[in-house]
Formats: structure tokens, sequence, C-alpha cells
């Protein structure tokens, strides 16, 4: 067992963990932050991203023990107070359906619009390549970042 | 017909944003999977790496000595208990249905075939003891190709042979349809196997409480699976609550009775403690049911003119190794839509369903319907091609015109009851700027561009709104086609909408709420939309097959009929005026010609506190109400695709995408489009990208996303959609849009590619048509060769 410090959603935890503990069942089965949902296993279909100090990983493919001192911002930590310009967006633009993808959707976009702020159309499909939705065909998912880069998510 | 009818449509087609975002945008879901019950253990499954073979022994010692393991099981363990899991469809008299163990006991058929269990205190040791439970085996040969799988000397998956069933229909003189005909056409088309690839992964919970249990699911069928446990594995069916919470899409792979739904429930009985599996998305392309997998020989026979005469249809269906809940069914769900929107003297069909050592096959997106529409909108481009006529020519010299509508199809069994394919074409055209790209693939043609310019054509219709009981009982499927709905008027004028549709996906939280505002003249956001569990909603046939709207819709208004016939009752009371001088629009009930009103809110209360009704009137204006449609409904659209080929790498990219569908009237006009949109993605997913690969030995070479290419953003165009409307019959005016996107594209899609490749000599190319398969094609008709498709038609991996 390992000692991890990782602050969650603004909750800071420390927890000992096995080595080989998964980034993603640390959150869902430790702590009970089952927002971030798991679709693949293999880092392909970007169900379970989250922000680690702002940046998007894929948390089936991060152990828990390589969070050991970072700042990780699931689904479930995202809004302030309101909802996020893409949460809000995403509703907005009907860019989910079943809503399995959209926490990874919406925290890869996340860091798509922090790169940055006024993609184009293409360079919003390039950029979430890594997150599969099965059920939009991504029409709505750009125009939902588009909305959400227009209303300064990105800045 | 009460008055509501007249009342203003104000919620029903309006974009209304979903209800059910505000849980799945924050996170704050009810995926199974997120399910944490006191003493809940976790079980994981020890599968074959075989294809086919004998199994000689199982030890599972090591496994329950480890620490944390609770118990392991191997099939035999479960003895007589176990059952076989149903097949609801047994398509003819003769069919052969094997006995199916949801844990194989002496022989496995499949790669990822169940044949032991471990259940540990937590998921990770589990995952730890399957690598401990020693199996061995007898290799037999394994059966991987249905076209010679029923020669003599062939394996046999089971005792009595590969065949399954075999299933003739037709109608009209076939024969005299095809002699003499200026032009016949015979084409073999390859409907690859495809994996659903739900993004959730099946997810199940057992628990039980006495002899009660509770079995949560990541389903689309509580109700079907609460009667099949019941039905085929002894469970008293008072005793069983099936739960589907939030599910992460189905695409049919979640309509299923699954061999684990019905471990977990005898594992959690046996230990006396919940008991939860989650499938690894690896556990899940192998043993998630796949899709399509079909042989296609279609001939057509028409006059010099271009008009059909007659359309032959021979089909090898790929069971798999067992039949599952509808498999035998599915390829017949398309028997009925080869001829499509066209007009012809006479058609037959025949299907013959083969048993192979790979997974079973049933119900994907679409489920037969998706198989016929590209037999016969492709034979349709290669019969334009061989009378020198544009595609949507030859369609239009074909198909049924808008005036003729009803209209009773060659099959003899449909009857369209509404359609205009004109209008549906002329629009798409004029988006897609048909005439404008046909000149520039012309020019392009003419100066030989490397990048090839192609045009596809799909005008397509389908049977939907499954179904009515009394077809789906002379086709001797083993469930009827109704649905329910219930409404329950809360004494503070809220309702509770109860529906037996199961959503996971389609926003029947909001579209239903929508429906019922209009109704019962009640604000949208008053209504609660109920369903996914069968002590909330104790009746339902579920969502799959575009049904949910044209079928559990119509249940709605049946049950908002009654409510307000029973709030008319004592709306009359209160406004002390005979009841057939009332009128009931907007929410409010009319004395006739005066200016008295009353809510319906106001009836409520008065009907809870029921101090003042009339004598003999029940204190209640619930009410429900059972569908049944009197056919099916018929959604139809034409769709165009352009693509470009670059003929030095076989790369296509798809340069634009117009829908025009006809899908009836809308209730929610953003939810409609996110299903054309995720439709055609699924449906240009099988043409480019998709294919369930074996290898020779059997085993699936596409168990993870990185080998089976679920496309992304990135690989997908943006699409151009739009709509016209020709009402269904029934009073919604509704017909069903889950299907029709993936329906139509994957035909759009070759088409288009075949378009731009056919001056080169190329007619065909197998689905998924990579880059490679493009590519060999255009080397292949380079060096000469006298037929190029069937260079490559042989449907194996790229």
């Amino acid at each position: 067992m390992t000692q991890i410090n990782v602050t969650v959603d603004g909750v800071s935890y420390v927890d000992q963990v096995e080595p080989r503990l998964l980034l993603v069942h640390y959150l869902r089965d430790v702590l009970g932050k089952t927002g971030t949902p798991i679709g693949c296993d293999t880092s392909n279909c970007g169900s379970c991203t989250v922000l680690m100090d702002g940046v998007s990983v894929k948390s089936c493919s991060v152990l828990a023990v390589q969070a050991d001192g970072t700042e990780i911002t699931t689904i479930e930590g995202l809004a302030n107070g309101e909802w996020h310009p893409l949460q809000k967006a995403f509703h907005a633009e009907h860019a989910l359906q079943c809503g399995y993808c959209t926490p990874g959707m919406i925290l890869a976009s996340a860091d798509l619009l922090r790169d940055n702020p006024n993609p184009t159309d293409q360079e919003i499909r390039d950029g979430l390549e890594g997150n599969l939705c099965r059920c939009t065909g991504y029409e709505n998912i750009v125009r939902a970042v588009r909305r959400a880069a227009q209303a300064g998510a990105g800045q | 017909m009460t008055a509501t009818t007249e009342a203003p449509a104000a919620e029903t087609g309006a974009p209304r944003l979903r209800k059910e975002d505000a849980r799945l945008v924050t996170g704050q879901t009810t995926w199974t999977d997120n399910l944490v019950l006191p003493g809940m253990l976790h079980m994981a499954f020890v599968r074959s790496p075989f294809a086919h073979a004998r199994i000689t022994s199982v030890d599972l010692s090591a496994a329950k000595a480890m620490p944390g393991v609770i118990a392991a099981f191997s099939g035999a363990d479960f003895g007589d208990e176990q059952g076989s899991l149903p097949c609801a469809w047994p398509v003819t008299p003769d069919i052969v249905i094997p006995h199916h163990p949801p844990m194989a006991t002496e022989e496995v058929r499949y790669v990822g075939e169940a044949v032991a269990v471990v259940i540990a205190r937590d998921r990770y040791t589990a995952a730890d003891a399957v690598g401990s439970v020693d199996v061995s085996y007898d290799p037999l040969e394994p059966v991987l190709d249905i076209r010679t799988a029923l020669d003599e000397g062939s394996p046999k998956v089971h005792e009595a042979g590969n065949k399954s069933y075999e299933w003739p229909f037709g109608n009209g003189d076939i024969d005299a349809a095809f002699a003499g005909a200026p032009v016949v056409i015979e084409r073999n088309y390859r409907q690859q196997r495809l994996i659903p690839c739900a993004m959730e992964p099946r997810a199940v919970v057992a628990s039980w409480v006495g002899d009660e249990v509770t079995l949560w699911s990541a389903t689309q069928i509580p109700h079907v699976l609460r009667f099949a446990l019941s039905a085929f594995f002894g469970i008293p069916e008072q005793n069983i609550r099936v739960i589907a919470p939030d599910v992460g899409g189905g695409f049919g792979s979640k309509l299923q009775v699954c061999a684990e739904e019905v471990l977990a429930l005898l594992i959690a009985r046996k230990l006396g403690r919940p008991v939860k599996w989650t499938e690894s998305r690896s556990e899940g392309n192998m043993t998630v049911h796949h899709g399509r997998d079909q042989w296609q020989r279609i001939s057509i026979a028409a006059d010099s003119d271009g008009r059909l005469r007659g359309l032959k249809v021979d089909l090898l269906a790929d069971m798999g190794a067992y039949l599952m809940l509808v498999t035998p069914g599915v390829p017949l769900l398309g028997a009925f839509m080869y001829p499509g929107i066209y007009k012809m003297d006479a058609y037959s069909f025949r299907c013959t369903g083969v048993f192979s050592t790979k997974m079973p096959t049933d119900a994907y997106r679409g489920a037969g319907r998706p198989e016929a529409t590209f037999a016969i909108e492709r034979i349709m481009d290669e019969l334009a091609a061989e009378l020198g006529m544009d595609p949507l020519e030859i369609r239009e010299r074909n198909w049924i015109k808008h005036e003729e509508f009803p209209y009773t199809t060659v099959t003899g069994a449909l009857t369209y009851d509404s359609g205009n394919y004109e209008a549906a074409t002329a629009r798409a055209k004029e988006l897609f700027g048909y005439d404008a790209l046909r000149a520039e693939q012309a020019e392009r043609n003419a100066r030989g561009d490397s990048v090839r310019l192609g045009l596809g054509v799909s005008t397509f219709t389908e049977m939907c709104g499954l179904a009515p009981s009394r077809v789906l009982g002379s086709l001797a499927y083993g469930a009827g086609g109704w649905e329910h709905a219930s409404i329950r008027m809360l004494p503070t004028g809220k309702v509770e909408v109860v529906t037996g549709s199961s959503a996971h996906g389609q926003g029947h939280e909001t579209a239903w709420s929508q429906i019922v505002a209009d109704e019962l003249g009640v604000p949208f956001d008053d209504i609660r939309v109920l369903h996914g569990d069968t002590q909330v909603s104790p009746k339902g046939m579920d969502t799959y097959g575009s049904r949910s709207l044209a079928v559990g819709g119509m249940a709605l208004v049946g049950a908002c009929d009654k409510v307000v016939a029973k709030a008319k009752v004592i709306a009359s009371a209160m406004l002390e005026a005979p009841p057939e001088s009332v009128e009931f629009s907007g929410g409010k009930f009319r004395a006739g010609g005066g200016g008295q009103e009353v809510a319906i809110q106001d009836v409520a209360l008065a009907t809870f506190a029921a101090h003042n009704l009339p004598d003999g009137v029940e204190p209640s204006l619930d009410s429900d109400c059972t569908y049944d449609p009197d056919n099916f409904s018929f959604p139809h659209g034409t769709h165009l695709c352009a693509v470009e080929v670059d003929t030095e790498t076989g790369m296509v990219k798809i340069r634009s995408y117009v829908a025009v569908d006809d899908i009836g009237k809308v209730v929610n006009p953003l939810i409609v489009e996110g299903q054309v949109h995720g439709g055609i993605a699924q449906g240009i997913a099988q043409a480019l990208y998709e294919e369930a690969v074996y290898d020779d030995a059997g085993n699936l070479l596409t168990t993870t996303l990185a080998d089976y290419l679920v496309p992304s953003a990135a690989d997908l165009p943006s699409y151009v959609t739009d709509r016209t409307e020709s009402p269904a019959a029934n009073r919604l005016g509704v017909k069903g849009v889950g299907e029709a996107g993936t329906i139509a594209s994957t035909p759009a899609v070759v088409n288009a590619i075949i378009d731009a490749l056919r001056p080169l000599g190329i007619r065909d190319i197998t689905m998924p048509c990579t880059p490679e398969r493009v590519w060999r094609a255009i080397e292949t008709a380079r060096a000469g060769a006298a037929t190029s498709g069937t260079s490559n038609s042989d449907g194996g991996a790229a």
C-alpha cells in the first residue's frame, strides 16, 4: 500500500492505495465519485476523462499513485455555483443522448478550449478524436463546443 | 373524441431542451455499475479461449483458496437450475434451437463463452482469481464460414447439424417476372459482422431478500427480462423486480436475456449476498451479441426502360453458436423490406439460418432492415448503370407515387399508409446541389482527376413501430407488440406519467412530457415521467425497433383521453352543467357558452377531497391504456452522399451528406435531429470503418476499441438534415426515427464510392470500405481484371 494525497473536486484526501489501483477506480470505488464512468479500459473511448492539474487525462490509464500531489477535477466538480459554460452548451445544443460519454467529452472539451479558446469546427473534431460517442454522430457536440467557446469557456 | 385534440399544440413540435440532461451533464447518474449495496460481492468470469472445444476439467481449488475469494463455480455446479437462455422467435415449426446454458458445461462453441465464475470481495481480487482457475479443453474443429458450413463433411457446431432453419417467402409469379426479362442483374453482397458498442458496458447487480429478488441491469428491456426470468428460470414473476436505471445506449445490444444476468441472479441466491458484474470492453466485444453477418444474393429483373419486373433474394444468415432472444427473426425483419419503395410484379425471398462457432448475432440498430435496404439500393444503382440511367431516374420510374398510398407492396404482407418520395427527393436534391455535383463529376472524370467524386443515393423506407401483435403472432414471435402507459393525476395538479417504454438515451422524459402537456393542458414542468423499473412501471414491452413513440406515445394519449373523460364528469358537477355541455381545451373545462370554467388541476384536488363527487363516481382520475397498433409505421427519406476517393491511396472522404427524412409529425425536433445524426454516423461506420474479425482459429481479433473502429468526430462529416412530412395513420401522426439514419446511410456511402470508381470498372467493394480495400480494388481494376469487384468480395479481414 502506498499513501497518496489528492485533491478531488476541491476536497483533499489522504488514502492508502494498492500501487496498481487505477485512478478511475480510486475515484469511483474509494471516493464514491461515480460521475466518471468507464467505457473501454484501453484509453480509446475517453469516457473516464478527468482533469489532472487542469490537463485532461484518461483516468483508466493513470494509476492512483500517479495522481499523488495533484488536483483532480471530475464532472462533479466542474460547476461553480452555476453550470460550467460547457455543461450549459451541451444541454442547449442537445449534445448528449444516453450521456455516458458526456463527462469525458465535456472535460476533454475544457482542455481543448484551454489550449485553443477559438477553435474551428475541424479543430474541435480533431481535438476530440480521443473521445467516442455512439449516440450523437458528433454534430451537436461540435456545435456545443463552438457555443461554449463563444461564451468564453476557454478564456 | 374529446376536445383535447383541438387544443393549441403548444408543446408538441417545440425544440424543448431535455429534462434528462441535468443529471447527465453533472455526473449525478445512476449507471448500474455505480450501485453499491451492503455486503455486495463482485463476479468475474473465466471464458473460453477456444472457438470450439470439449471441456475436460475445471479446477477451481486454487482460486477458491485465494484471500478475499468467497466462491467459485463451474457450469456443472449450476445443474438444471441454470436452464437454457430463451429464444423468443422460433420462426419455423422445424427450427433447430440448441440448448444454451448460461454457463457451458460440456462444450464451448465460441471464444468468450463463460466456463466458470469467481466471486470475491472486490473487483480486483475477482479478476486475479480468474487467472487461477484451471480449465482443460479438448479442442474441436471450429465452424467459421457459413458458406461451407452446410457442406457434407463440415464440422458441426451442434449435434443436430449446422442448419437452424430455412424460411421461404414469396408473392407473385417470380418465374414469369424473370422469364424473358430484357435485363437481369445478380449481385452478391456481404453484410459484415458488427459489434454494437454501446458506450456503457453491460452491468448487472442482483440482490435477494427472502424469496424476492431485485435485478438492476443495463438493459433496454426490463419488462421482457422480468417475464423471461420467470418463464424460463422458474422464479415466480411477482417476486422479481427488474430495474433499468440510467442506461448508456443500447442499439439493440441490450435487447437480450444475458447469461450474466441469469447467473448473477442464481449466484446471489446461492450466496445470500448481493453480487455485481460489470464487463470490460474486451469482454463486451466478445460476448455482447453481434449484428448483421449475412451473405446476400440478390437478382433483379427489369424491362429495358427500367421498369422493375421482379426481385429474388437468397440469404445466408450467421446465427453464431446459439439462438438468443430474437436471433433467427432478425433477417426476417428485412424480408419484407427488400422491395423498398418500389413497385414490381413478383418477389421471392429465402433465408437460411446457419450456426457457426462465433458469438451469436441478434438485433442491432435497424435489425434486418439495413441489410435489406443496402441490397436493394445497391442493386438499383447497378441497374441504373446497366441501363445508362441516372440513379435517381431509375428510382423515380419505379417508386410508389404519393397519390397511390395506401399501397400494398409486392410482398402482399405490408400496406404502406403514407409517403411522398417525390417531395423528400426533390428537397434532398436541392439541398445537395445534385445537378451541379454531377456536372463537376463529369468534368473531373473527363480530365482524369486522381481524386474521384462520387454521388451516392439512398431512397429508403423501413417498417417500424413494432408491432401489431397479430402480425407478430403470424410470424411466430413469442410476445405481443403493444405498449402501456398510465397517468396519475396528483392532488396538487401535478402529473406522473408511467410508461412501459424504457429509454436509454432517447429522451422520453422530455418528449412524453410534451405530449401529456398538450393532451391535459398542464405545464411541461409539472409532469414527471417514470420508467425502467417494473415495480414503478408494472407493464410494458420496452424500447427497440423505433417503437416507443409510435406505440408508446399512442398509449399515452389513450390514457390522457381517459383522464379527461373521468375529469369531465366531476367538472360538470363542479360547474353545475350537464356533462354533454362541458368542453375541454387548454387544461380547462368550460360549460357550454358560459364564462364558467374549472381547471383540470382544480378537478384533481376536488377528486382527491372527494367531498362532493356525483353519485357512483370513483374518486380517482388515474387512468391507463394499453395500445396495440393496427399497422407498422413506414418512415422514409432520401439520403444523398458525396465522396472524394483518392485513387492513389484508397482514402474515402465524405464531402457532403444530406438527409431528408419523412418521419411524420415531430414531437421534439431537437431529439429527432439528434437521432438522425447518430443513425447516420452508425451507418457510415458500417460502410467505412467497422468489422468484427475472427481469425482462422475463431479468435476475435477486434476485442478493443483500438481494433474495432468506432468512428470519432474526426472521422465523420457534418450532416445537412431536413424533413418532409406525410403523417402516419395514427392519431399523433408519428412514424419513428430511431433507426432511419442507420438504415439509409450505409448504401448512400457505398453507392457514392462505387459511383466514383465505376469509370475505372469497379462495381463493388466489400464493407467496410477501408483505404486498403479501396486501393486494392483500384489496383486490380487497373491491372485489367475482368470483374474488379469480385477480387475482394470474400469479406475477409482487410
